[in-house]
């Protein structure tokens, strides 16, 4: 059998989540400070790839990245293509996985009690170890719980991922578009192993979640 | 050692404008929530930004809007302590005071003054503890530590007690005292208790409406606060609307009666108040009839609720309160009040007669 599909969703969905961790943080701690009017207009632009259907991001992505775009022909003067390429998959997992991480990340540094930063400052600690080492902290439940979302989201991308990079056994292939490829050309039994993977899989991020939860509940009550 | 304030900040129709001068001693800015006390703090913190002015400590000017200067809060060199402490909840307590070593480089001399700190505020044995698992006494003690170990020019408390219960108040007020004297350095203690000013405080600045109204030493406000707000806020109950009719002679309207005073009246008191204390059934000199018309028990006082015989119906019952062991088998049938406690107010007149604050 061949295991290509596994690692190559596996990657796709670590590597984007690792993206989205920083984007949607970064995205969310200055969103938070933006005065009203702008981040309800940022809201919705960061929010939108969450209500729109993955097939119509899809179709923005190839708009935007298609081969005879002006940004896709800028991109493959320096051999970058998103089009058709498992890096591709990144890009179109990122995009669909980003607002959960911001949105969760977000409301997690609103309820964040200001004056801890405040006291941290005027005992002359810096802003970046104030950001990592009490407000991250302080808001990891929040934090993690988008980071999980974000993973499964990515793991799980269908639509926008079959638009953007289709299916190439060995190239492009994850296991979702996998699933619906075997199951399309009546290989039931090829198509229930991965959905066999796939569940394990999520069950086992879940059950990393717990623990995780359970461990840093004996130390902190927030 | 001295902190000079001259600042000015709006926050849509809330204007808050403070100047005040203060050295060695604790400074009380004693004033009703939403009177711009904390705001100033954070203004001398560098939380906040003036729209204008200067803040100067210790001959370093941390502020100032003509010269553009603003020293970020890392630099100023001021101790907050926060009315929720604002311990840090993920780490220990004494990572929460290696917190306030974080500018001695030497490890060895961090620990040693972690230790010392420890032993100063009696900590020992809560070292490895988060905050969530102590009392609101110990937090207090860490939060204290946290900042002592950073060495503050200025050290600033944010209603320090108004998280604990009164038992514990009471305490930790007298630690609070001493620590205060020991740290040699200008202080500020913001509050709307005047007992919390009264104890730990050398001046007090009475704030209102994002201006300081008087800044006097603590005695001298109490004996004699000037303004309407002041005596309010120093607990005094009885105030009416009353104006001049002579030299040491005001009238007061409202109570239908005239009062003499000990010191020459000016021209703009507009009011004059009694506190509930100074009302006494053997003076001979105000005495007006009364009569009684209610009474509240606390543990170890009466509080009299009573009215003069020509009182207007639309002012409220006078107070007089006395201790148990002093009341009088019967009432009274007039109250007199020395005429050095006949406080002389100016301010704001009331539109109508004072209702009874708290």
């Amino acid at each position: 059998m061949d295991w290509y599909p596994l690692w190559n969703s596996l990657r796709i969905a670590g590597i984007s989540c690792v993206l989205v961790f920083f984007l949607g943080i970064l995205a969310a701690y200055y969103a938070a400070r933006l005065p009203r009017w702008i981040k309800g207009l940022l809201d919705v632009v960061l929010t939108l790839p969450m209500v729109l259907p993955p097939t119509v991001c899809g179709y923005f992505l190839l708009l935007l990245f298609g081969s005879r775009r002006p940004l896709g022909l800028f991109l493959s003067q320096f051999g970058i293509r998103f089009v058709m390429t498992w890096y591709g998959g990144i890009l179109a997992a990122a995009v669909v996985a980003f607002p959960l991480m911001y949105r969760t990340a977000r409301g997690a540094f609103e309820s964040f009690d200001q004056t801890l930063a405040y006291s941290g400052q005027t005992l002359g600690l810096s802003n970046t170890y104030i950001f990592w080492r009490i407000r991250m902290p302080a808001c990891r439940q929040g934090i993690l719980a988008g980071t999980v979302l974000a993973f499964a989201r990515a793991l799980g991308e269908y639509g926008a991922t079959s638009m953007l990079i289709g299916y190439t056994p060995g190239k492009t292939a994850t296991i979702s578009t996998t699933v619906y490829q075997l199951w399309r050309t009546n290989d039931e039994a090829g198509a229930f192993v991965w959905v066999m993977v796939n569940l394990a899989i999520s069950a086992a991020v879940l059950l990393v979640v717990n623990l995780m939860e359970r461990r840093s509940g004996t130390g902190v009550r927030q | 050692m001295s902190l000079v304030v001259d600042i000015e900040k709006r926050l849509g129709t809330f204007t808050l404008q403070v100047a005040f001068q203060s050295g060695e001693g604790t400074l009380g800015l004693l004033g009703p929530s939403g009177s711009g006390k904390s705001m100033t703090l954070r203004c001398i913190a560098g939380i906040e930004r003036p729209d204008c002015g200067r803040i100067i400590l210790d001959g370093v000017t941390l502020f100032d809007s003509r010269r553009r200067i603003d020293l970020p809060p890392q630099k100023r060199r001021v101790g907050y302590l926060f009315q929720n402490y604002a311990l840090f909840p993920h780490m220990t307590v004494a990572q929460n005071i290696l917190c306030g070593l974080c500018r001695e480089p030497d490890r060895r001399k961090r620990k040693a003054r972690l230790q010392e700190a420890v032993s100063m505020m009696r900590l020992e044995g809560l070292e490895q503890l988060r905050p969530p698992q102590l009392s609101g006494g110990q937090a207090q003690r860490v939060a204290l530590a946290r900042i002592l170990v950073n060495q503050p020019n200025l050290l600033m408390l944010d209603e320090p007690f108004s998280a604990l219960d009164s038992q514990l108040r009471d305490q930790l007020q007298l630690q609070t005292k001493a620590l205060l004297a020991r740290f040699g350095k200008p202080a500020l203690l913001v509050t709307h208790s005047r007992d919390e000013a009264y104890h730990l405080c050398s001046q007090i600045a009475v704030t209102d409406q994002g201006r300081i109204l008087t800044l006097k030493d603590t005695k001298a406000l109490f004996a004699d606060p000037g303004s309407i707000q002041a005596a309010r806020l120093t607990g005094c109950k009885n105030i009416a609307p009353a104006r001049k009719t002579g030299t040491y002679e005001v009238e007061v309207p409202a109570w239908g009666i005239r009062l003499s005073t000990a010191r020459p009246v000016e021209d703009e008191v507009c009011a004059v108040g009694i506190r509930a204390h100074y009302f006494n059934a053997k003076s001979a000199q105000n005495l007006y009839p009364v009569h009684f018309t209610g009474q509240m028990e606390e543990p170890f006082e009466h509080i009299l609720q009573f009215r003069y015989q020509g009182q207007s119906p639309a002012a409220p019952d006078l107070w007089w309160r006395i201790p148990k062991d002093r009341r009088p088998q019967t009432l009274p049938d007039a109250l007199g009040v020395a005429p050095a406690n006949v406080l002389l107010l100016s301010g704001q007149a009331p539109a109508q007669p004072e209702l009874h604050p708290d």
